[in-house]
């Protein structure tokens, strides 16, 4: 017996529902599962609360006279309310779970539920940064392991593993480079840091945040760095470079081994943006390749989840040049006994010794360390190479299958990634932006648009492992549609994408022009009108 | 493989379609002596094993649930509503990206906005942004902000300040050629910051309530600070004391960075955490870190978007406030969640369980022969001073299965006098039980 047997079947009524589909407007402004919800702050009020909790005794305040008086203003939910709320939210995402998130340079792969399992052990989610090591044994031994896995798979001697992202892992490498020119008497001099035009903006805006100038290395027209024009600009005042490899048009650096030679030569450091070493993690050891210093995103190459924007988590690798320099806190190992060096004790140390000094006030992501562990051991030695592999495997077959009717920027095959730029698009009066919201009435996140900078209207399209070759075929099919629509003048159709998102287009001109960074009360908001 | 959709018939299709012989066709540009390397690595493991090996490595660890707790120093154990770990784990917010295609990312979007409306709530400013790392770097960051403020270059740092977020700010600012003046460390809050201010003093960073868990009124070093046209740059590590104590806005402060972790997140050995930073209207130009704002959509709808991007690397590149991207989204969603649960009600009560736990545990600790309570005010820590070397007593007291609080040697190791001072922290998640414990053990480890 089914449950509605008290209403009528349902069939579909014949004819009228295409035409009105967009066009039914609700009291509610809802459309059956997208369901339209306001502000916490606009839903609860300031008495509500949906956690209880015991009485207070009122019988202390050693409070120093400093007491909150004021109205704090901020409304709570019930726990139904609450849930609610965020559920709804939730389901105005598009997310890895729910369908290919082919965002170039960014690694969205699929995150096994195994590590956020593992990493909820109260031996490491309820521990407490500093607590005796004695109670804390398994966590360092943890951090210890997973620093033996990333020296192993980079084949270098150091690694840094409290960086917090990839951009705190550009900073731990290139303060590490700029120590140990200070500690050979030429960080007044060594001013000067190369970087390709399609880097990272990270990269750049890490040097001159270490009080490096930057300069761009012209690429040699295969969407590679030019080698010599890269030596043409090396010299005694340049501290090193920064290159993505695979670099950031999903190319390998053929000349890698030539650049190293050339900057080590010149007195620099080569540091690697480590964005993109899924591309080749359990296949080739960045190590073999000249490399100083490397970070790894966590949250990239082994999967930690994305959330929406972090947490990341930045481990930096680093050649025996750099290892001296690299920052406290590190775990060190002596008869099975695992200790936290926090300090340098000897007394040459006072003012730290060769440490570049302290990058954040504990010891590094331990919840995206236990995640990436449980990921690498989860695939080992073979399914990180065959991982890789497959990475490499599906952007191939994207590029192979899309070329008929979008533009590759370069010839060849790719890496881990497929760069496009808009040449299809030429005289269409359809642009990157328009063809990548189109993809969002199909189902799929867009592509990275407009990066790197040095194609036009680039689109970037990075499948990862993840995605079978069915759901390919099916993404390479829709578009393959979307071009030829955009060839055979569907101009208007793309210009209005998306309609079926939660969302239309959103004025990000007026955000910036007039900026409303916070919610505040109607009497408030009137107020200041 | 289990993560691997692949087999190898498919792999083969696919190769062919490309028109590439095997695999490594594909990695031609590759050094063909560095392809294809050798790993000292095991191979592939199913879920069973790697759940039994780290669970293994875990219960060699002392979670703070197992025993009478009382660790804090800018890390503190509080309950977290069950509502709060169910949602972060849903699909649609775990696994989304950074929301740069804000049709299809309100939800990231909206609670961000949210979270930026709770953080100015609190700490009393104006705006806020999407997170930094965590309350550290975050302090580091609001130094730099400071100097390119003023266009001075001085930064003078408290005694008062968590010695780590200190650490953090000079390696941050002595790359930049930034002068650090430290104030010698200071127990009882009695230090005069005022006199140390200069007409080169970008801003002075004071900590409410300090690592010693004093609390500070900030009002006369604000006032101290402008008078020299300087910023002050408040830290708050525990941000629920804002429940209870004066907003670092109300007292003048122009920057406030704190650590947002007590909300929603656990203690995870230090990260991921979440960074609190938010200041004044007129500076959000100068902000580093993301930024949402409120817009409308094609058709009128109201939407959220990332904004004032020009500030970002990803825009600005080396002309960009900050190099940061990564933030800490998840661990944001996790402090909106616990913050909208709570409410102003329930965070002013849980404000005051702490402190209430604090006053119960420093009554009782201070009748003990031997132990000396050095604060005149504190909301949920306090700091003792020890008849013995803290260290050794923290160990001892371990063995006996109460983690006691942080040894003063532990942040800083090159002051003698720090030796015997034992920072002890209170939340809502001590019993009474847990002080008696910690009473008696302190007790004997004292006599």
């Amino acid at each position: 017996m089914s449950m509605n047997n008290q209403g009528r079947p349902t069939t579909p009524t014949s004819g009228a529902g295409e035409a009105m589909e967009t066009n039914v407007k609700t009291f509610t402004g809802n459309k059956a599962l997208m369901i339209e919800e306001a502000l916490s702050f606009e839903v609860g009020d300031l008495s509500g609360s949906g956690v209880d909790l015991p009485e207070l005794s009122g019988q202390y305040d050693r409070l120093g006279g400093v007491n909150r008086n004021e109205t704090i203003g901020l409304p709570g939910l019930s726990e139904p309310e609450a849930m609610r709320h965020f559920v709804r939210l939730s389901q105005k995402n598009y997310a890895i779970d729910m369908g290919p998130f082919p965002l170039g340079s960014c690694t969205m792969k699929h995150n096994p539920r195994l590590n956020e399992k593992v990493a909820r052990l109260p031996g490491f989610a309820d521990l407490h940064p500093l607590a005796p090591e004695s109670a804390a044994q398994g966590a360092l031994e943890l951090i210890d392991t997973l620093a033996f896995w990333l020296k192993e798979l980079t084949g270098m001697p150091a690694v840094a593993m409290s960086p917090k992202a990839g951009a705190h892992g550009e900073l731990c490498g290139m303060m590490a480079i700029k120590a140990a020119l200070e500690a050979r008497g030429e960080a007044d001099r060594r001013v000067r840091v190369l970087a390709p035009e399609s880097a990272h903006g990270t990269n750049p805006a890490t040097a001159v945040q270490c009080g490096f100038k930057v300069e761009a290395i012209p690429g040699d027209g295969t969407g590679r760095v030019d080698l010599e024009a890269l030596k043409e600009k090396l010299g005694d005042d340049v501290a090193g470079i920064m290159v993505t490899n695979p670099n950031t048009c999903g190319l390998f650096e053929r000349d890698i081994r030539a650049i190293a030679d050339a900057v080590h030569d010149a007195g620099g450091y080569f540091y690697c943006d480590g964005a993109n070493f899924n591309a080749i993690a359990g296949k080739v050891k960045p190590g073999d390749l000249g490399v100083d210093a490397m970070h790894i995103n966590l949250h990239k190459t082994f999967s930690t989840p994305h959330g929406g924007g972090g947490p990341g988590a930045g481990p930096t690798v680093l050649s025996e040049a750099l290892a001296p320099f690299a920052p406290l806190p590190y775990v060190s190992c002596e008869d099975g006994k695992y200790s936290l060096v926090e300090t340098l004790h000897h007394a040459e140390a006072e003012d730290g010794g060769d440490t570049l000094g302290r990058l954040t006030a504990f010891h590094g992501q331990m919840g995206m360390f236990v995640r990436a562990l449980s990921y690498m051991m989860s695939h080992g030695r073979d399914g990180l190479k065959q991982a890789s592999e497959d990475a490499v495997l599906n952007a191939n077959y994207v590029l192979a299958r899309l070329k008929s009717e979008m533009t590759p920027s370069f010839e060849g095959p790719c890496m881990h990634e497929a760069l496009f730029d808009d040449r299809f698009l030429k005289d269409t009066g359809v642009e990157t932006i328009d063809f990548a919201k189109a993809m969002i009435d199909e189902g799929y996140h867009p592509m990275t648009m407009y990066f790197p900078l040095v194609v036009h209207g680039a689109m970037l399209i990075e499948p990862t492992e993840s995605e079978s070759k069915r759901e390919l075929d099916l993404f390479c099919d829709a578009l393959l549609s979307l071009a030829k629509r955009a060839k055979a003048g569907e101009t208007e159709s793309f210009k209005a994408a998306p309609v079926y998102a939660p969302r239309r287009r959103l004025d990000e001109t007026a955000a910036a022009r007039h900026p409303v960074l916070r919610w505040t009360p109607p009497q408030t908001a009137q107020a200041a009108e | 493989m289990r993560y691997l959709p692949h087999n190898n018939a498919e792999r083969q299709a696919m190769l062919n379609a490309i028109g590439a012989a095997d695999i490594d066709a594909l990695f031609a540009d590759v050094p063909a002596d560095a392809l294809n390397a050798g790993f000292d690595l095991p191979d592939h493991q199913g879920e069973m094993e790697v759940e039994r090996a780290l669970g293994r490595l875990a219960a060699k660890n002392r979670a703070a649930s197992q025993g009478p707790f009382f660790i804090g120093a800018g890390a503190y154990k509080h309950h977290i509503p069950a509502t709060v770990d169910h949602v972060i784990q849903r699909s649609e917010f775990l696994t989304a990206y950074t929301p740069y295609q804000p049709e299809i990312a309100q939800g990231t979007l909206q609670y961000l906005f949210e979270f930026q409306t709770q953080v100015a709530a609190l700490t009393g400013m104006e705006v806020a942004n999407a997170s930094m790392y965590d309350g550290s770097t975050g302090c580091g960051e609001a130094a730099l902000m400071a100097r390119r403020i003023t266009k001075r270059n001085k930064v003078l740092l408290s005694g008062g300040l968590h010695p780590h977020y200190g650490a953090v700010t000079r390696t941050n600012l002595e790359l930049v050629n930034a002068k650090v003046v430290q104030s010698p460390m200071n127990v009882d809050a009695s230090e005069d910051l005022a006199a140390q201010i200069d007409d080169d003093t970008a801003c002075v960073i004071v900590q409410t309530p300090d690592v010693f868990g004093n609390v500070r009124d900030l009002t006369p070093i604000a006032e101290a600070a402008h008078a020299k046209g300087a910023l002050l740059v408040a830290v708050v590590t525990e941000v629920v004391s804002l429940g209870a104590l004066k907003s670092p806005g109300e007292m003048g402060a122009d920057i406030v960075v704190g650590e947002g972790q007590s909300l929603g997140n656990g203690l995870n050995f230090g990260g991921p955490y979440v960074g609190l930073f938010a200041t004044r209207q007129k500076y959000i130009r100068q902000m580093p870190g993301r930024l949402c704002g409120e817009t409308t959509d094609a058709d009128g709808k109201r939407g959220f978007v990332l904004t004032l991007s020009t500030r970002e690397q990803h825009i600005r590149r080396d002309k960009a406030t900050s190099n940061i991207c990564t933030n800490s989204g998840l661990c944001t969603l996790a402090f909106t969640i616990h913050m909208t649960l709570l409410g102003e009600a329930g965070l002013r009560k849980l404000a005051m369980l702490n402190h209430e736990s604090a006053c119960r545990t420093a009554d009782a600790l201070a009748k003990i022969d031997g132990v000396e309570l050095l604060n005149k005010s504190y909301f949920n820590e306090f700091t003792l001073r020890l008849s013995k070397d803290a260290s050794e007593v923290v160990e001892k007291l371990a063995g006996d299965g109460v983690l006691a609080g942080v040894p003063g040697a532990r942040l800083l190791p090159h002051r003698k006098d720090a030796r015997n001072l034992l920072i002890v922290a209170a939340t809502e998640c001590v019993s009474d039980e847990d002080i008696e414990t910690f009473t008696s053990k302190l007790a004997e480890a004292l006599s």
